[in-house]
């Protein structure tokens, strides 16, 4: 009898775990069936969930379009630069501080942990001064430094777990064997914590992408503006190509879903600053 | 990171014009101006309500999706990419999303909840008074689910199997079990998870500014969207006063700051 009664509650469990991941999906299936229909069928009463006519072509239209190649385009150096430079930056102060007791090490741990739980939200009035005064309003260099600062600290946070769980012994060795402390870097300790890098990339790489409030405030000249800020203007009082608008998300968002589920295993243990195991 | 912030403080005791030009310091001003907003009121109950739901709601959910997800069954693997669409997804274009789900007239939710009977009459989710907040609740929930899931998860896989074993030994029914053994043992990973929780939905900005975008006034704001419409969209244009408003948000952050690193009893990692 108890087989078959495990095997009803898997199915059971299946079932159920269907039905949520479909509650999960559903809205961005009607995001994708939207993004299919023809401008003419965006307005139809009662609203239909699938086109009539599968217009998928919308989706090469918005590719082709020039203003999403602008957005997209500054998408692409703002995140990839901030990925960079938090890559660039952590690197060596995660180093570090997995390494060597130093005075100010724990206020300096404490310090990126509180700037982790702050979004650049609650600051933004500030940055809009800071930047307005440095002239830097409509310049990468405000998006990327702002973006880069404020995903620092998990970064930090999870290559230090890493590095700590390095063996010295290791390291040691290298160094009997001649290698200096960069070449023990980069040839030993970098290859050894690449789960570690890889995630901090996607990790800055995917917040940089979805950022929105900080691009709204500083990037108001319209061909600097991200794919967040952007698509919008395709609804507005004025124009309403939800079509277009939901093509735009579709391309937005399928990379760094793809992207996230690489990361997905060490994303917990990175947000929650190793406060659960 | 600092520097802005000393930036704001500076800013809430100044004053700038309509163009943002600084016309002089005026001391604790903008602070009693603050107190005298009509809106503000009407803003904070907003918060309250907009932060407590929510994260009462997530945290509900997220305990049954993370006992399921512990589970083994055939699809697992599946239901977990599922749940990482929301929190991977821009928030601006998923909040956009639910306005077109939403809609009046073209929305796919009124003709849905009709023909499953819940709904007699269509209802104009985002431009009623009495629904627009629990449109964006649940909007909010939604998106908070993932990475609360996840949390709990965690927590859970950190449990031994053996004090379930012993339960068993015991005679313990299932729920008497998950009362009297998980949930005891899942209480760090849940403190975690509503602190962390209160801080992002607090901080909310992309859901309350999109969904709340048709109507006039503050009358749906947040904290976080008041000072940003005071700052930089209504007539007010007053960055002095939206840096004070600023300034208590912070001071807001950084107590839930305190209470989580002392709820997770923060100590220096070992090297």
């Amino acid at each position: 009898m108890i087989a078959p009664r495990r095997a009803l509650g898997q199915l059971g469990l299946a079932g159920v775990g269907t039905l949520l991941a479909l509650a999960f999906l559903a809205p961005y299936l009607v995001m994708l069936l939207t993004a299919a229909k023809p401008e003419a069928e965006l307005r139809v009463s009662p609203p239909r969930l699938t086109p009539l006519d599968w217009q998928w072509s919308n989706l090469l239209a918005v590719l082709l379009d020039g203003d999403f190649q602008t957005w997209l385009r500054v998408s692409l150096i703002v995140a990839i630069a901030s990925m960079a430079l938090v890559v660039v930056a952590a690197v060596p102060a995660a180093y570090y501080t997995a390494r060597h007791r130093f005075r100010g090490r724990t206020a300096f741990l404490f310090l990126v942990l509180v700037t982790q739980m702050f979004s650049p939200t609650s600051l933004v009035v500030g940055l809009h001064r800071e930047f307005f005064e440095l002239d830097l309003i409509n310049t990468y260099t405000a998006l990327i430094l702002t973006n880069a600062a404020f995903n620092l600290a998990f970064a930090i946070w999870i290559l230090r777990a890493f590095f700590a769980s390095i063996p010295r012994e290791i390291e040691e060795a290298a160094a009997v064997d001649g290698c200096g402390r960069v070449r023990v870097l980069c040839r030993i300790v970098l290859p050894l914590s690449l789960p570690g890098l890889v995630t901090a990339a996607i990790f800055a790489f995917i917040a940089a992408w979805n950022e929105y409030i900080v691009a709204l405030t500083l990037m108001t000249d319209p061909d600097k503006k991200p794919l967040t800020v952007g698509v919008t203007s395709y609804v507005t009082a004025y124009v309403q190509h939800w079509n277009s608008l939901f093509a735009a998300s579709i391309i937005a968002i399928v990379p760094v879903v793809v992207l996230f589920a690489l990361i997905e295993r060490y994303l917990v243990g990175g947000l929650t600053a190793g406060s659960v195991k | 990171m600092v520097y802005p912030a000393a930036r704001l403080v500076q800013a809430s005791l100044s004053q700038y014009s309509v163009t943002g030009l600084y016309q002089g310091w005026v001391g604790p001003r903008n602070y009693a101006r603050l107190l005298q907003q009509e809106a503000l009121a009407t803003v904070v109950m907003n918060t309250v309500v907009w932060v407590a739901v929510i994260v009462a709601v997530t945290l509900l959910i997220s305990l049954a999706l993370a006992q399921l997800l512990d589970k083994r069954f055939p699809g697992r693997r599946l239901v977990r990419w599922a749940l990482i669409v929301p929190w991977a997804a821009s928030l601006i274009m998923t909040s956009k999303l639910f306005v077109w789900i939403y809609d009046y007239y073209f929305g796919i939710l009124n003709p849905l909840l009709q023909s499953l009977g819940v709904l007699a009459h269509p209802v104009d989710w985002l431009g009623d008074d009495s629904t627009v907040m629990g449109a964006m609740i649940a909007v909010g929930v939604f998106v908070s689910l993932p990475f609360t899931s996840y949390v709990l998860l965690a927590g859970l896989q950190t449990i031994p199997v053996d004090v379930y074993e012993a339960a068993r030994v015991d005679g313990a029914s299932a729920w008497r079990t998950y009362r009297s053994v998980t949930l005891p043992l899942l209480r760090p990973a849940l403190l975690v998870a509503a602190v962390l929780n209160i801080i992002y939905v607090f901080n909310s900005f992309p859901i309350v500014w999109t969904l709340n975008d048709r109507n006039p006034g503050f009358g749906h704001d947040t904290m976080i969207t008041y000072m940003y419409k005071i700052a930089f969209k209504s007539s007010l244009r007053d960055v002095g006063l939206a840096a004070a408003l600023g300034v208590v948000n912070v001071a807001l952050i950084l107590v839930a700051v305190v209470v989580y690193l002392r709820t997770v009893r923060w100590q220096e990692p070992e090297a």
